[in-house]
């Protein structure tokens, strides 16, 4: 297709397919956490407006939480049918970890779903808040065992290789706790839960811009903003923690971060702040940088030397344009969080925090940017990669499957299509879902603990819960 | 040799295979039955007897496919390329069904799009899934540690016959369901299919059975050799017995016992196919011990499996009971 070989199509492939999967837990992992703090709170304080937003959020969880499984689902069949080297290869070693993730997670989320979602009633508050809180540590539970198995294909350690070639286990603590899953761990959970905050926050928002009074969207607004606040500077540093971890680890990804071609062994090195990087000439033009501030924030003094690609020979440097560009977008996304949280917390501390528009509209235009970020993480992680799959030990090039480029053409091309016109149109669900005044409908009683919840009934579908097509 | 890691192993992915085939088949079977039911009122119904424990069942299939990664790397690898088309058809069918779970209480008009999404996606993931079981069971073509076959060599009259034969098993299976599950219309309907799809059922397994022992010597030294030969006997003797059963539950409207009997038909074929296929893995030519991980990565996963598994069971076991009984149509129920 298009003159790819199979390769490259399999690579498409997975990188398409996994990114619309990461989306769905990037969201689903912060707001099953918020989901316990409503019910938890709700079953501390007894006040309703807890459990209608617990309901309200809870329909929009189910819609999300389903696209993430069934995506989900392809990703574990993927690494077979495309990646079936890889899998020969690395299955002894990364195999057993995703065992653990679906042994102690999925089947907990999964598990305890279904009482979540539709069995308030008959469980009682105490073990639906429960279920609700195993739902929120299955989801962290998975996030735990799939960022170890990816930290290890970034930093492998633990294992020996035998003579059929498949990677053996050696030392499973040391795979598992691999040295760059830590950073990895923290930053994605941070990364969830700064994703869920945004879009809570800019919902709240959207409602406080129609009525300020609505006191669910303030309750939900008040808990994003002070999430925020909290979470965007520790994200900030972790992120700077985790820079410095792949410095030792993988500085050629460093380097194409950075836009470094050449090494300062001096130390002192500029940071460039934008620029076009030419991997041709090994040269950025029209380089914006600042002295000596990239080894302040990489080495934390001025003398210590740093790489440059060109340490490295030329099939053994990442692309470097792709990630020294998303690396820029998630840099910069992070700060503007910072930022709405700053400007949030000021407001707050005067008592404006409700009435101020600009905030409001400020908050609704970062809804999605958790979602750009991780993303374009992901993307500075993956491609910084290459040309790994495990990183010094399996190249990519030698990972892919015996099988056809038609093969692989069609059925991404079939991803393609059914994933924009299905997740389209839960996206649209979704956006409508949150459309809907957070304390809209009848009163709580009525409501009943679980009526408007999840998957409702069909007489409950009336056109004020959703807007007619 | 015979009670080692890898032996152990192959028996826990049987177990997952077997509860991924009982419990999301009748899951996928009640989506195979939507176009019979006749109003709104009566698809609501029949997918929310559902709708609480299909993503658990559907996590079987991760653990199955999942564990054949982590324990099996070299079955996974051979045989998910064999089974390009019919994988990534069924992958594709899945997203279809599971998002209608959800996006079709959300709107009005678009309705009968996610009814058809149901449907047609529990239809083709069915028999993808009979397919792909065809096909393992013809064999598949290994060179090195690799597959060596085209993309289409799935494609056999035999393997279309296991396809039809999974989904007149998998619609048993989903009506018996209702019937335990529901009164009134749903239940009247999913009565009158249960008969005929039950009939369906054993017609196909009984020729599927009498064809495989003739693909290869193999099967065919398994079925009528010392001891299997017994089993080979009393197979029949069982089927009659739950035949039995389902006529006498559906007359006495003993409404569990067509389930139950299906089921049981169910782990029988189960079983006659582990017969045929053990020692193999990767028919004809890849033994349980030559696809096996190294024993460090199998007594890993086996100690978090040993603890892991027993409690999935109770929490699933409490999460049916938790919904347990007839589904009630006038709500209550969410
Ligand atoms: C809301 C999301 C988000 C935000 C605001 C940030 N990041 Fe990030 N970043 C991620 C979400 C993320 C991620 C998606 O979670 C990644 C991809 C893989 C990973 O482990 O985390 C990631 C990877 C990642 C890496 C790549 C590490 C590697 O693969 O070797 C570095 C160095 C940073 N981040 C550093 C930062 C810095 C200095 C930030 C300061 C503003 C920052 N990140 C904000
Ligand atoms: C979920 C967020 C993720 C995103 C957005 C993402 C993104 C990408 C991208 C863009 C590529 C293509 C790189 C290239 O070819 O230049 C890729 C490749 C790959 N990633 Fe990830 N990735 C994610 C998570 C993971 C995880 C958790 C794993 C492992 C468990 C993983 C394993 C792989 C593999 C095996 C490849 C294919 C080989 C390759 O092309 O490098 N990825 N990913
Ligand atoms: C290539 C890598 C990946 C594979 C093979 C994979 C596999 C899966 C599978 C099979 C499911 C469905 C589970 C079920 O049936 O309930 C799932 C859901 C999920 N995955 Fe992934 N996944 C990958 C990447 C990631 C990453 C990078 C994260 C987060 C850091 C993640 C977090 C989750 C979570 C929280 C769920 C629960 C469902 C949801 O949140 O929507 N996954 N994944």
């Amino acid at each position: 297709m298009f003159g790819f070989d199979a390769i490259e199509l399999a690579r498409i492939q997975f990188a398409f397919t996994v990114s619309f999967h990461i989306i769905f837990p990037a969201f689903s992992i912060g707001l099953a956490s918020y989901l316990a703090v409503l019910n938890g709170l709700h079953l501390r304080t007894g006040r309703d407006v807890y459990l209608r937003l617990f309901n309200y959020w809870k329909t929009i969880f189910a819609v999300a939480f389903g696209m993430g499984v069934v995506s989900g689902i392809v990703m574990s069949y993927q690494f077979g049918t495309n990646w079936s080297v890889f899998s020969d290869k690395a299955g002894p070693v990364i195999g057993p970890l995703m065992g653990y993730e679906v042994l102690s997670a999925f089947f907990l989320e999964a598990g305890f779903l279904g009482v979540m979602l539709f069995g308030r009633e008959k469980v009682g508050p105490k073990l639906h808040f429960f279920a609700t809180l195993m739902v929120a540590i299955g989801t962290l539970g998975s996030a735990f065992w799939i960022l170890s198995v990816n930290s290890w294909m970034q930093t492998p350690q633990g294992h020996e290789i035998n003579d059929v070639g498949q990677f053996v286990p050696v030392n499973w603590w040391a795979i598992v706790f691999n040295p760059s899953f830590p950073y990895r761990l923290v930053h994605m959970v941070l990364a969830a839960y700064l994703t869920t905050a945004l879009v809570v926050g800019s919902v709240g928002a959207w409602h406080l811009l129609r009525d300020r009074a609505n006191r669910g969207a303030r309750v939900m607004f008040s808990m994003a903003m002070a999430m925020l606040i909290v979470v965007a500077p520790l994200q900030i540093v972790a992120g700077d923690f985790h820079g410095l971890n792949t410095l030792k680890y993988q500085p050629a990804k460093v380097a194409a971060m950075e836009g470094h071609f050449d090494p300062h062994p001096e130390g002192r090195a500029p940071l460039i702040l934008f620029g076009l990087p030419d991997a041709q000439s090994e040269t950025v033009r029209y380089a914006v940088q600042i002295p000596y501030l990239s080894s302040l924030i990489l080495t934390h003094d001025l003398s210590s030397p740093l790489p440059g690609l060109t340490d490295f020979p030329r099939e053994e440097r990442p692309p470097v344009a792709i990630v020294f560009w998303s690396f820029r977008v998630m840099v910069a996304l992070g700060f503007a969080m910072l930022g709405l949280g700053l400007w949030a917390a000021v407001l707050r501390w005067r008592g404006a925090m409700y009435d101020r528009p600009w905030l409001h509209r400020a908050s609704v235009a970062m809804g999605p940017a958790g979602f750009v970020a991780v993303l374009a993480g992901w993307i500075t992680t993956e491609v910084g990669r290459q040309p790994w799959t495990v990183y010094g030990f399996l190249s990519t090039n030698d990972s892919v499957a015996p099988v056809q480029a038609a093969a692989v053409a069609s059925s991404l091309v079939a991803f393609v299509v059914v994933y924009f016109l299905l997740f389209g149109a839960g996206t649209i669900y979704i956006l409508r879902l949150m459309g809907k005044r957070p304390d809209e409908g009848t009163p709580i009683e009525v409501l009943g603990p679980t009526r408007a919840a999840g998957i409702t009934p069909a007489p409950a579908v009336d056109d004020t819960f959703i807007p007619a097509e | 040799m015979m009670f080692d890691l890898a032996f152990i192993w192959a028996g826990l992915i049987a177990f997952a295979v077997l509860a991924y085939v009982i419990l999301d088949g009748f899951d996928l079977g009640v989506g195979i039955l939507f176009p019979f039911m006749r109003s709104e009122a009566d698809k609501d119904l029949a997918m929310n007897t559902v709708a609480p424990v299909w993503d658990g069942n559907e996590t079987w299939l991760v653990l199955g496919g999942g564990g054949l990664f982590a324990v099996f790397p070299l079955a996974y690898a051979v045989v998910m390329p064999a089974l390009y088309v019919p994988i990534i058809v069924m992958l594709l069918a899945l997203v279809f069904r599971g998002v209608a779970f959800e996006f079709r209480w959300r709107t009005k008009d678009g309705k009968f799009l996610w009814d058809l999404s149901f449907f047609g996606g529990s239809l083709v993931a069915t028999l993808a899934q009979g397919v792909a079981l065809g096909a393992l069971v013809q064999g598949i073509s290994v060179e090195g540690r690799a597959y060596a076959g085209g993309n289409w060599d799935w494609l056999t009259p035999f393997s279309l016959l296991t396809g039809v034969a999974l989904v007149a098993g998998y619609a048993l299976m989903g009506a018996t369901w209702l019937v335990m599950k529901t009164d009134g219309p749903v239940r009247s309907v999913a009565q009158r299919i249960a008969i005929w799809t039950g009939g369906m059922t054993l017609a196909l397994v009984g020729l599927v059975s009498l064809i495989t022992p003739f693909l290869n010597p193999l099967y065919l030294d398994r079925w009528f050799g010392f001891p299997n030969a017994l089993f080979t006997v009393l197979v029949p003797a069982a089927i009659l017995a739950a035949a039995f059963v389902f006529i006498k539950g559906l007359r006495e409207q003993r409404d569990s016992w067509p389930f139950l009997a299906t089921i049981t038909l169910f782990a029988l074929s189960f079983i006659g196919l582990g017969i045929s296929f053990y020692p193999y893995m990767v028919p004809p030519s890849l033994t349980i011990w030559d696809v096996a991980a190294p024993d460090e990565s199998l007594w890993f996963l086996l100690v978090g499996a040993l603890v892991l598994v027993p409690m999935i069971l109770t929490y699933t076991a409490y999460a049916y009971w938790v919904f347990r009984g007839k589904v009630d149509p006038a709500g209550g129920y969410h």
